[in-house]
């Protein structure tokens, strides 16, 4: 039983480690709130069932990246050229996004992945879509032993895609555009003046962090077999608390640290919750967590001045 | 290889239309020779920053031109004519990226004019970023892999200086770079932007309120007043001015 939850805990963790490598991406390297990540999120999701259902698992999660990635460039479009508030842009786009969502999942707010086969004697009858997941355990690897399991077969399959997402990421930033884009978060002003379009660089950025959460939505709508309009509540901040998590254990320093920071902090974040899970917390208690969460870490830096100048020995009768 | 700049008739007004209007640069004309060094003093709100953010492109100009070489520049986007033209200003925050090691820095700078490599930094550039940095000789060809933000203002400040110059630029501008440092890392900062400037013929204007430097560096001095030039000095008018005259001057245009 034990063995179960834990190893449920880490596929979780793993399904929404691209999300958080997303937030790691807009928060910490271009050190730019990103609120679009709610909507992107779902957008990854629908845009996924829809090409899934038609057929194309593959094709799907590549579709889903991609819809994100649009959605990412609308958020750096209203930053870069109207100029709007980096944190409103996010916000209008994430509603706006509401309506798409509602329109690609056909008029309704949520969609199983199966599709209406009628039979010769003119029976209807839903069959249900192939995923990665399916496909995956079809295979002759998984018949006996520890991937037999449906659960351990989303853990490695997920895990492979992690690893492979996780290794180009730290590649990428350490070429010139990568480059680029981090330093367009540490210092604009020195990017423009060294001849490199920053918002470019910019709006690249945040299509690449909202192409990596819609991933998370497009391998979640696979492995969960449906897609839902409000699965994106409150994902922000369940992939702010899994980077502040992994910060704890990793450091602010250094990009690889950061990037293997934001998967561990997602894995530790569900083992957390599955933790609270079996201590009877009831699930609609999990956003509450994630925000206490996030504020203790955002409090970190003002508690800590605060004891410093107490022991300063501040006045204090 | 550097490039003259041409500036005629450069007009920007703040505030155009209200009480407030202020003229900050007045029909401003200037012509500098390609390879020349050219210091610029004048009062607080005498228009030198305004001329410095025109020709970078932080701001446009209500009327005028600039050319830089035979290229009109004078709209041209922010990003699109540093290629050609470095800055440096006096907070050496600016010019560096603190969480980015100074290799990256120096790679990021150098990308205007780098070879294509798939990683930014790469050994061919980073020897030369070495023996570019030996050359500053304060020990900063051992310290590539720290963050900017660790070393100090003076060492941060040359690096910048570097970063301003290693694409060779044909035009550098420096707004009182070395007026946020210590004595001793001000001679050496300014010491290097010399030699490098002499070395590689830089055209260069250098904004600073250090009567002597104005006079002892390069071959040019102007003095701005009420977005005008008041007064331009060469040759042997310049070699005969005494920081003292010049400060007289200075203060006595502010005052009228």
């Amino acid at each position: 039983m034990l063995y179960h939850m834990f190893l449920s805990a880490l596929s979780q963790g793993l399904l929404y480690a691209p999300m958080a490598l997303g937030v790691y991406v807009t928060f910490c390297i271009l050190k730019t709130p990103d609120l679009t990540v709610d909507g992107s999120f779902v957008f990854g999701m629908t845009a996924c069932a829809a090409v899934t259902i038609a057929g194309h698992p593959f094709a799907a999660l590549l579709v889903g990246a991609a819809a994100g990635a649009l959605a990412g460039l609308l958020t750096a479009l209203l930053q870069t050229r109207l100029r709007i508030e980096p944190i409103l842009s996010g916000i209008l786009v994430s509603t706006g996004l509401y309506t798409v969502n509602f329109a690609v999942l056909g008029g309704q707010s949520n969609l199983y992945l199966q599709s209406a086969v009628v039979s010769e004697s003119g029976a209807v009858s839903n069959v249900s879509s192939k995923t990665v997941y399916r496909l995956f355990g079809a295979l002759p690897a998984c018949s006996q032993g520890f991937l037999s399991d449906a659960n351990a077969q989303v853990l490695v399959l997920t895990l492979l895609f992690v690893l492979l997402l996780a290794a180009l990421l730290s590649v990428f930033f350490f070429t010139r555009p990568g480059m680029a884009i981090r330093a367009t978060g540490d210092n604009e002003e020195m990017v423009r003046s060294s001849s490199i379009n920053a918002d470019r660089m910019r709006t690249a950025g945040v299509m690449l962090a909202n192409a990596l959460v819609a991933l998370s939505g497009a391998l979640i709508c696979q492995q969960q077999r449906y897609a839902d309009l409000n699965c994106g509540n409150g994902m922000l901040v369940m992939g702010l608390a899994s980077v502040i998590i992994g910060q704890v254990f990793f450091g602010r320093r250094g990009i690889i640290l950061g990037l293997i920071g934001a998967v561990s902090g997602s894995l530790l974040y569900r083992i957390v919750l599955q933790a609270a899970y079996k201590v009877n917390m009831p699930s609609y208690a999990v956003k509450l967590l994630s925000a206490l969460i996030v504020v203790a870490a955002l409090a970190i830096p003002a508690a800590r001045k605060a004891l410093a100048h107490r022991r300063k020995g501040g006045h204090r009768a | 290889m550097s490039s003259s700049l041409q500036i005629h008739g450069l007009t920007k007004r703040f505030e155009a239309g209200t009480i407030n209007e202020k003229l900050a640069l007045d029909h401003l004309d200037l012509s500098v020779p390609a390879g020349q060094f050219v210091t610029v003093l004048g009062a607080n709100g005498s228009g030198k920053t305004t001329l410095f953010n025109l020709i970078l492109g932080k701001m446009l100009p209500d009327e005028g031109q600039i050319l830089l070489g035979e290229e009109d520049i004078t709209y041209q986007k922010d990003y699109r004519r540093a290629l050609n033209i470095g800055c440096l200003f006096q907070n050496p925050l600016r010019g560096t990226a603190p969480n980015m090691t100074l290799e990256e820095n120096l790679a990021l700078a150098y990308t205007r004019k780098a070879s294509r490599s798939f990683f930014a930094v790469n050994r061919r550039d980073n020897a030369f970023f070495r023996d570019q940095l030996a050359q500053l000789g304060m020990g900063l060809e051992d310290r590539m892999k720290t963050r900017m933000g660790l070393l100090s203002g003076g060492q941060r400040q040359a690096a910048s200086l570097l970063m301003a110059t290693i694409a060779r630029p044909n035009l550098l501008l420096l707004d009182e770079h070395t007026a946020a440092l210590d004595p001793g890392a001000a001679e050496k900062v300014m010491a290097v932007t010399m030699e490098i400037t002499a070395r590689e013929r830089i055209t260069t204007l250098m904004i600073t309120h250090n009567m002597e430097n104005a006079l002892r560096a390069g071959s040019r001095t102007i003095l701005l007043s009420g977005g005008r030039i008041a007064l331009d000095l060469t040759g042997s008018k310049r070699a005969r001015m005494t920081s003292g005259t010049l400060a007289e001057i200075f203060y006595g245009g502010r005052a009228g």
